[in-house]
């Protein structure tokens, strides 16, 4: 659509901008002070410079930290992506059951995080939960609490139970814009059903998934409260991501110093991806456009 | 390649239809010769598109059965009965090429590759692409997506039939006559069974060897352009084609005779009495303006550039006439006279034939 | 065919998110020692205690309703300022617009942890700490982006030609947005809503931060529980499962609304 040249428009703007400056400015602000200084409380702050930083930077508890994220963070795509869109194939259309499907699968979207991860704690317990008991009976050595490895598929399956239907819901509405037409004629060319996927669905979901991809990317990465609740970071440190790291740092500790230097590199590094994605976003949008 | 042979076939939408309401098609038998070029004309609304999903395999017909020659395929899948079909608006694969576009339903079938590369090229060169061939589909206008459609649907020599729902919508008027040209020209060339289905009845007329006249569900004519204009089967046929269409008046006939609200007019051969309500019909081109003949008021005339037309009104009811070149409009009123050979008379909106006793449905 | 195995995926699929949640329920309607001495599918001394003890107990029950407050007042805020920004981000062109929208989206982007101290001290200087406002405030944050961002979507899909005949016709802005415009994209608002109730219903770290006593969400309320009364997981089961009750009622209120939304915008 064209649109008009108006610079009156920020009027419109301000109290969104206003709004969210109070909400993010001023906080960072605070953020970017801590992380340049040192404090013994009473509000004195000494000059730091980049002694946090580089402290941080160096530092192997944030190296680990930053593995363990990365690797959260590709598992839970890598099954969620796929699953998801396949899970949106088999969606029924319109009608009573598609809107049936529909509020049961957006059900654990709506549960709070850490009722997500009070199901999963309770439904994984080998004494009292489900799953852990089901598995002991099948004589499968199974206890999140000790075994790193357990607590790690724990939390990777209740991260797929929780948000797989984001994928699902947003993939189903890329599939919902495609016209009967184009089904029709790839049946009069014979084509195969991965042909059907690969040529006409696939290209008018890539949009939405591609902000599936970004939103799920973000919020694995910034995930906090199910493993809060559900292992603690534990056994030992071997769930203990990047913001539950933080989280110790600064509220367990009182480090504020490292911890807002953590935090802006944090966030410099979402930031940075966010940019990716969104260029990649908008050439999309023009190449469409054009 | 094959005839088509619609048996006994309806269909309705509804899973118990009651009355004939509700049914989207009604009974019919037709068939349908291999390599013809059909065209389904009719308003929208009137069951075209139905008909034409039903032969694609769409849709099941609720009774009745498809004969793609000896074969029945009521039920059979639409990939299993080779058809081509292009539909309204144009249906590209983005993110291919313009080639493989092209390529795609040959490729499905395990053709060979040289095969393929030959068939392309000479498609393209049909539709005039050759020179985008490596191009994506992507980025081209709605007409040249369109053009692909019908480049695929051309690409395959081997099927039964090749359908158009409408493809000429989304092109601009002077693609659309050239592009219709060519698709006169394929037919001559490959001899494809065709159907062609719209509302606009130049592209009917001009398309096809036999056009199909749906109206409310029915096939009311099946017939070549010239049987269409000469000799309309049902009103709406007189009404629909032509521009304008059919005079119709409310008439009482004895013989060979027609009388309009008191006036008196000759019928070209003599009918048996009618039944319900009875109407003749006369095309415009046959209504000559002259000093003789029936009086009628004159409303105004409209001048649509190769000739003009005459509104008018003949005894209360509404009459069009054509106006030869140069003449003028008596002042005083004029008069007009029907070749008795070209009325039709309609016994409620069914033609009937000389002689011929037809009672209305 | 395609459609007998589509429904067996569909039937496993949404099996397999209902069982945990089965599983809550069951667990809330048995008694504490049931739960610890016997394995069972379903209570075998069914009860409602565990409900009665938190729908009489001010502790549990304010957490929900202060939940819902704040709950309530985000979306009416976010949706508030939203509205506008998106009529201007999918009608104008202004300096800096691109960069303005981009920056909006890192908020929605900013992990909450970074956040949660600055927030903290930001709100007790201003005297904000332990209101339900506060709360409501600092969800803005990543709700406002999100519904800008699902309403412009909406907002470009209706043609610029229905401002213009508008204003021909007279309308003054505020009285064309709200009569005219705003009933066109009610598909998107209802959409934006819904988002903006699930990412601050959901919400903990911040909640939790912001508030210790009048304000408490329901979601603080059962950690603190867990940390402190032993196991009591009856109650804790019965906590769980009445926190998804309204999210379930708001989806299936607004299910016509997501269906179509989901169909027309980009969300």
């Amino acid at each position: 659509m064209d649109k008009t040249q108006n610079n009156k428009a920020w009027f419109l703007v301000l109290p969104v901008l206003l709004l969210v400056a109070f909400s993010a400015v001023l906080p960072l602000m605070t953020v970017v002070n801590y992380a340049f200084n040192d404090t013994f409380g009473q509000n004195e702050f000494f000059w730091e410079g980049l002694g946090w930083f580089e402290e941080m930077v160096t530092s192997d508890r944030l190296h680990d930290a930053l593995g363990r994220q990365i690797l959260f963070s590709g598992i839970i795509l890598l099954i969620e992506v796929p699953l998801g869109i396949f899970i949106a194939l088999n969606m029924p259309g319109k009608g009573f059951w598609g809107s049936f499907c529909l509020v049961l699968m957006a059900l654990p979207l709506l549960i709070p995080f850490n009722v997500v991860g009070t199901i999963w704690q309770i439904f994984g317990r080998v004494d009292i939960g489900l799953l852990g008991h089901g598995l002991a009976a099948l004589g499968i050595d199974y206890n999140y609490t000790n075994d790193p490895i357990d607590a790690w598929v724990t939390l990777i399956v209740m991260d797929v139970w929780h948000w797989t239907s984001l994928v699902a819901l947003l993939a189903y509405a890329g599939l919902q814009s495609i016209p009967q037409a184009y089904y029709q004629a790839a049946r009069i060319d014979q084509a195969t059903r991965w042909s059907v996927f690969r040529y006409i669905e696939l290209p008018k979901m890539k949009g939405v998934l591609l902000i599936a991809v970004l939103l799920r990317f973000m919020d694995s990465f910034m995930i906090y409260t199910e493993p809060f609740v559900l292992t603690g970071g534990g056994p030992g440190n071997s769930t203990t991501f990047l913001s539950i790291d933080l989280a110790k740092m600064a509220t367990g500790q009182f480090d504020l110093g490292p911890a807002a230097a953590f935090s802006l590199m944090y966030f410099c590094v979402i930031l940075l991806i966010s940019w990716v994605f969104y260029t990649a976003m908008t050439n999309l949008d023009r190449e469409e456009n054009r | 390649m094959s005839r088509i042979t619609l048996s006994n076939l309806a269909h309705s939408y509804l899973a118990n239809p009651k009355g004939d309401d509700d049914f989207a098609l009604k009974e019919m038998d037709h068939v349908w010769d291999d390599g013809g070029a059909y065209a389904l004309l009719g308003a929208s609304g009137c069951g075209k598109t139905t008909l034409l999903n039903i032969i694609s395999g769409l849709v099941r017909p609720s009774q009745g059965r498809v004969l793609f020659g000896d074969r029945d395929v009521t039920d059979a899948a639409t990939t299993e009965r080779n058809i081509a079909q292009v539909f309204q608006f144009p249906v590209v694969y983005d993110t291919m090429t313009v080639r493989d576009n092209l390529a795609f339903p040959l490729r499905n079938r395990g053709m060979d590759a040289a095969y393929i590369a030959k068939r392309v090229a000479q498609i393209a060169q049909m539709i005039g692409m050759e020179d985008i061939l490596s191009k994506k589909a992507r980025g081209l206008t709605a007409d040249a997506k369109q053009k692909i459609s019908l480049g695929r649907g051309m690409v395959r020599e081997d099927v039964n039939a090749i359908l158009f729902d409408e493809p000429l919508t989304v092109i601009d008027p002077h693609m659309k006559w050239e592009l219709r040209t060519q698709l006169k020209s394929l037919h001559r060339e490959f001899g494809h069974t065709m159907i062609y289905v719209t509302h606009d009845q130049t592209e009917a007329l001009t398309f096809a060897d036999k056009v199909v006249v749906m109206h409310e569900g029915r096939v009311v004519q099946m017939g070549t352009p010239e049987e269409l204009f000469e000799t309309p089967e049902h009103t709406f046929v007189g009404y629909f084609i032509g521009s304008p269409g059919m005079n119709l008046f409310e008439a009482e006939i004895s013989g060979s005779e027609a009388r309009l609200q008191g006036v008196k007019v000759a019928l070209g051969a003599a009918y048996g009495p009618t039944t319900g309500r009875t109407q003749i019909g006369i095309r415009p081109e046959y209504v000559t303006v002259s000093d003789e003949g029936m009086p009628v008021t004159i409303k105004r005339v409209e001048d649509v550039g190769r000739h003009r037309i005459l509104r008018a009104e003949l005894g209360g009811q509404p009459l069009n006439a054509m106006l030869p070149e140069g003449m003028t409009i008596p002042a005083d009123g004029a008069r007009v006279a029907f070749a008795p050979a070209k009325i039709n008379v309609y016994a409620n909106d069914w033609r009937v034939a000389p002689g011929d006793v037809r009672k209305g449905a | 065919m395609r459609s007998k195995s589509s429904t067996i995926v569909m039937a496993v699929y949404i099996l397999c998110l209902l069982i945990p949640i089965y599983w809550l329920i069951n667990m809330s309607l048995k008694t504490n020692s049931e739960i610890t001495s016997t394995f069972s599918l379903w209570p075998q001394t069914f009860t409602l205690q565990n409900y009665v003890t938190i729908l009489t107990d001010p502790s549990w029950y304010m957490g929900y309703v202060n939940s819902l407050i704040y709950v309530t007042m985000n979306v009416v805020i976010s949706l508030t300022v939203a509205l506008p920004a998106a009529y201007a981000f999918s009608r104008y062109n202004f300096m800096g617009d691109k960069h303005l929208f981009f920056w909006l989206l890192t908020n929605r982007m900013a992990p909450p942890a970074v956040f949660a101290l600055p927030f903290f001290q930001l709100y007790s200087s201003v005297g904000l700490f332990d209101t339900h406002i506060a709360i409501a405030l600092a969800h803005c944050l990543f709700n406002v982006p999100l519904a800008v961002w699902i309403l412009e979507g909406f907002m470009r899909g209706v043609p610029k030609e229905i401002d213009e005949t508008a204003y021909i016709d007279g309308y003054s802005f505020p009285k064309f947005f709200v009569k005219i415009f705003m009933p066109l994209i009610a598909s998107g608002i209802g959409v934006a809503a819904f988002f903006c109730f699930m990412f601050s219903w959901v919400e903990l770290l911040l909640s939790r931060t912001l508030a210790t006593v009048n304000a408490k969400s329901i979601a603080a309320t059962m950690t603190r529980t867990v940390s402190a009364s032993g196991m009591d997981w009856g109650v804790l089961a019965a906590a769980g499962v009445l926190t998804i009750v309204p999210g379930a009622l708001v989806i299936y209120f607004v299910r016509n609304y997501i269906a179509k939304g989901f169909a027309l915008g980009r969300v």
